[in-house]
């Protein structure tokens, strides 16, 4: 992407000795950004793999020990992997892998800085080792690791405005959470006597039930902002979109999902089994993140941003998932949350595929034609058929539809509420019909915001010079695109993959009955001790016969007829048919938006001027449309605006002058000396 | 399962592919005798389709392939359901590889690829209808599988023929309150889906106006024989699954003798030519909705689905 453009009219010919150094640097810096593209993608794809080989072998091995004593004073760093954090290794390498090889053409396209191209696999280790850590102290520092190298990644194009603006938003929300984790783990390290995660496991019973009840709502915030759940998601949909694709995608589709696994390992395996209401706190967060954020996607307009708020939808319906579990083991049908935890897991993994696919397509596009709004993408299907293809099989998986890599996830989430045992209690009963239905609006609203970004995004005719002038990407990065539509399709149409690794994984949560034989996860998907049954890959097998007939269908009598031609779209008569007479991103989910106008409260203003000599006759029409976070609105704006009108009488005490900042040093000394005394 | 449970399913499909057409034409011959014409008989939609056949094919300039493709995906998604619901018998070999929720994403995935199809022309009716069909689609979506769960109750299980064999077990269950309310939310949401009156007119010839009409609106010759082979073949196949969901009578088992499926066939012929008459009849005492006032219907659907879950919930509790 070009930066500034200058407005001088000086000539590529007569610059002056500035310019022309700057030409110099610029040639030197883009030979030395493809070597170093290429090692940063090469040892970005190298640590995952090796973080895929690791994963995997301590999920089917024992577990993996490692503790280093002199690297931190006192307390010392250590590592311990057990199955539940190798499958978040296993995933989060095979993500880096994928983005790895992606990230080498893309990074020498863009011409990233040395900062970025050291940051990305900085960034990728310290993923790799936030699930392996096994204290509180290892888990913090990994996840500090994490945060910060994310945020020099996000900030990566920073000569631009709105990545400064997300940057910021970023940074504050990132390290609110960790203020949160930080307390609650401290506090649970306190009460439980040990800094390790295997021994407070152990101890939690000893835990007072208030210290519980605190550590648990402390960990869903800072986890939870983390995850994108709402109220705190919004980083999310600033972030994701201004960061570099690649990094967009390993945001998306591994950071998010160590908020998650911070859920799980603290509430659902050290504190667990909890209260019922801790179950119900979940699915509702969880089931208001999902509906919100596919609301919000629906009527998204720039293409990332769109993704963003799918993968809040997502992560809610994982923490609808988690919650079910827990609320279900609560009141004793560990069975039924052994199937809801095993839906939470497949889904994680199945919207890692596919999530990460989407950024990267989108990231494909955004190099080729410069554009991230759908309003003036379309018609790419011609000009990029891989990345168009490749987008089609992320939006499909994200869709949740059969055949993609969201269905199964979401049809073992379905399965559990809707055999929750309605006996026992009412709260159960009532909740799960609530949770059912949440879960349907967003599948449904999910499918029109996916047929929209594809759609609009990739089918029909370009809207716009650019999109008119896209080139196919580069091979290198259709390469590490293949790879994540592979690992998305084995996903959707053999989940029986993952059978092995969710039952290790269960194995190790016995408070949300990981104790009891889950589903079977085969060729065909079963459920333990219920008559019900799936095959994701056997449907597939079927509807290409099917297809196959109905083609055969459309070709009888195929003789009488007259040879094929092609002849002008019809458009009911009209002609010369200009690329603006289409259905723009924003008037496809008009009709949503108008449905959902209550929740989305869109900003519309339409003013129409007449002409002087009549008022009959109308001159120009002006529609505005802007649609806002109204949460951001309504919760976040009076927060800043109270910080900063405190910070504002705070700013009165500094005033520059020394000898006030000498008194303050001795006051504050003289108070501490008393306080000690 | 036998041999013959497979010839059952072989039936089923056959039965959908060729019953579909008689169904769109009775349906619209008791509509024209209700409104005072003769109509075209009942025959008219096969002599449609072997004329749409027998034409040139047409490929508009700027199309795709997703264009090319989208009919005969429609067409086969409709089949695949046809072949896995308990129509004539409950052993189709394919049922215990979907349940209800596989066949309701089957179903979506044949709209999902006419609306991209409608997308993919780039003229400002494909838009529109393409826009209008999937908001219907996304509202509809919820009531559907509430109204599953409400179903899978009584049979704890969502596969077809689980359901329907709890519910040909105790009839009695088709009159429960939670089953009527759901049969009324079914009701709702397949004509939504199906793009009939109120919700969309199939006969309309104003495009403003229009729906799923407008979405296909560049489909010519052998590919709208297809697109509206499909649509008939959705609405049979939808009315013979509600039928079976609750008035399972004379289905045959799922080990089906010969006599089984030959009074299966005849009890889902009669069934869905009942329904569908009275469909036909009932359409023609009514208007279309104006299109922002379909989502209210469509809510009240979804409420109705919600009430059959709970009452069926509280009741199987109350026990």
């Amino acid at each position: 992407m070009s930066t500034t453009t200058d407005a001088r009219p000086v000539g590529p010919h007569e610059t002056d000795g500035g310019g022309a150094d700057a030409h110099g640097a610029a040639a030197h810096g883009a030979s030395s950004a493809g070597y170093g593209a290429l090692v940063s993608g090469a040892s970005t794809a190298a640590l995952g793999a090796a973080g895929l080989v690791l994963g995997l072998s301590s999920i089917f091995g024992g577990g993996l020990h490692v503790r280093i004593g002199w690297l931190l004073p006192l307390v010392g760093i250590r590592f311990d992997v057990d199955p539940l954090g190798g499958l978040l290794i296993a995933l989060t390498g095979a993500v880096a892998v994928v983005v790895g090889v992606y990230a080498v053409g893309y990074a020498r396209h863009e011409s990233w800085s040395v900062l970025t191209l050291v940051m990305l696999p900085t960034f990728v280790a310290a993923m790799l080792l936030v699930p392996a850590a096994g204290t509180v102290t290892t888990f913090l520092l990994c996840w500090e690791l994490m945060a910060a190298a994310s945020l020099a990644l996000v900030l990566a194009d920073h000569r631009r405005a709105a990545v400064r603006s997300a940057g910021i938003v970023y940074a504050v929300m990132t390290q609110l959470g960790f203020v949160a984790i930080l307390v609650a783990l401290v506090v649970l390290a306190g009460a439980g006597g040990a800094d390790d995660f295997a021994t407070l496991g152990t101890h939690a019973g000893v835990v007072s039930s208030g210290t519980r009840t605190a550590v648990f709502l402390l960990t869903v915030i800072g986890f939870g902002s983390k995850a994108g759940l709402l109220p705190l998601h919004a980083w999310l949909p600033r972030a994701h979109p201004e960061a570099p694709s690649p990094v967009s995608a390993l945001m998306s589709a591994s950071m998010v999902t160590m908020g998650i696994y911070g859920i799980i390992r603290i509430d659902l395996q050290i504190l667990g089994p909890g209260p019922t209401w801790w179950g119900l706190t979940l699915m509702a967060v969880g089931a208001v993140s999902a509906v919100f954020g596919v609301l919000q996607a629906s009527v998204a307009t720039d293409l990332k941003r769109l993704l963003a708020y799918s993968t809040t939808e997502n992560m809610g319906l994982v923490t609808v998932a988690l919650g079910a579990a827990a609320l279900l083991s609560a009141s004793g049908a560990a069975t039924i949350a052994a199937i809801a935890i095993t839906g939470a897991l497949v889904h994680l993994v199945g919207h890692a595929a596919f999530k990460a696919l989407g950024f990267l397509a989108a990231g494909s596009v955004l190099a080729s034609t410069g554009l991230r709004d759908l309003d003036r993408l379309g018609g790419l299907a011609r000009s990029m058929p891989v990345t168009t293809a490749m987008f089609g099989i992320s939006a499909l998986g994200a869709s949740g539809l059969p055949l993609g890599a969201g269905f199964v996830g979401e049809w073992l989430l379905l399965q559990s509420l809707i055999h929750a045992p309605t006996q026992g209690d009412p709260m159960v009963a009532l909740a799960m019909p609530l949770a059912v239905g949440a879960v349907a609006l967003t599948t449904g609203i999910g499918i029109a915001t996916m047929v929209k970004a594809f759609g609009v995004g990739f089918l029909a005719r370009p809207r716009s010079t650019q999109a008119a002038n896209a080139r196919e990407t580069s091979r290198g990065m259709a390469v590490g695109m293949g790879l994540a539509a592979a690992a998305a399709t084995v996903l959707a149409l053999a989940p029986g993959v993952l059978g092995p690794v969710v039952g290790r994984v269960l194995a190790v949560l016995p408070a949300v009955g990981g104790d009891t034989a889950g589903p079977h996860l085969g060729a065909m998907l079963r459920l333990p001790g219920l008559p019900g049954s799936m095959s994701p890959g056997l449907i597939a097998v079927a509807l290409v016969l099917a297809v196959v007939v109905a083609v055969g269908l459309g070709r009888w009598d195929r003789r009488r007829r007259p040879a094929p031609a092609d002849v002008p779209l019809w458009a009911c008569g009209a002609d010369e048919l200009s690329p603006r007479m289409q259905y723009t991103a924003t008037s496809y989910a008009e009709p949503l938006q108008r449905v959902f106008d209550d929740v989305l409260r869109p900003d519309t203003d339409i003013e129409v001027s007449h002409f002087a000599e009549s008022r009959y006759l109308i001159a120009k029409v002006t529609y505005r449309n802007r649609v806002e976070d109204p949460i951001e609105r309504g919760v976040y704006a009076p927060v800043v605006r109270a910080v900063g009108a405190v910070a504002e009488r705070v700013r009165r005490a500094h005033n520059g002058s020394v000898h006030l900042y000498l008194a303050y040093g001795a006051l504050g000394l003289l108070v501490v000396l008393l306080v000690v005394r | 399962m036998n041999a013959l449970a497979a010839v059952g399913a072989v039936v089923q499909v056959g039965g959908v592919l060729a019953g579909a057409p008689f169904v769109v034409g009775g349906m619209k011959q008791v509509r024209a005798r209700l409104e005072g014409r003769s109509g075209g008989g009942i025959g008219q939609p096969w002599r449609d389709l072997r004329k749409q056949l027998r034409k040139q094919q047409l490929r508009p300039t700027g199309t795709t392939v997703v264009f090319r493709v989208a009919p005969a995906v429609a067409a086969g998604s409709a089949l695949l359901i046809a072949a896995i619901i308990p129509l004539v018998t409950l052993g189709s070999p394919l049922d215990s590889s979907a349940d209800l929720f596989g066949v309701v994403g089957l179903l979506f995935l044949g709209t999902v690829a006419l609306t991209l199809a409608g997308l993919d022309t780039g003229t400002a009716f494909g838009g529109m209808g393409s826009s209008r069909e999937i908001t219907i689609a996304a509202l509809v979506e919820p009531t559907i599988l509430l109204a599953v769960f409400a179903l899978s109750l009584p049979g704890h299980s969502a596969n077809l023929a689980a359901i329907v064999s709890a519910a040909s077990g105790d009839p009695a269950q088709a009159l429960a309150l939670g089953s009527v309310l759901a049969f009324v939310a079914l009701v709702i949401v397949i004509v939504a889906e199906t793009g009939r009156l109120p919700v969309d007119n199939p006969s309309t010839h104003l495009e403003l106006t229009m729906i799923h009409e407008a979405m296909v609106l560049e489909y010519s010759g052998p590919r709208l024989a297809l697109v509206e082979w499909a649509s008939g073949m959705r609405l049979t196949v939808l009315l013979g699954l509600l039928a079976n969901l609750f008035l399972p009578w004379g289905i045959a088992g799922a080990e089906p003798s010969l006599l089984g499926l030959l009074v299966g066939t005849a009890a889902i012929a009669v069934k869905v030519a009942v329904l569908a008459l009275a469909l036909a009849a009932v359409e023609v005492f009514i208007a279309k909705l104006r299109l922002f006032r379909v989502p209210e219907l469509l809510a009240g659907s979804f409420l109705l689905a919600l009430l059959a879950v709970t009452a069926s919930s509280f009741l199987a509790s109350a026990r």
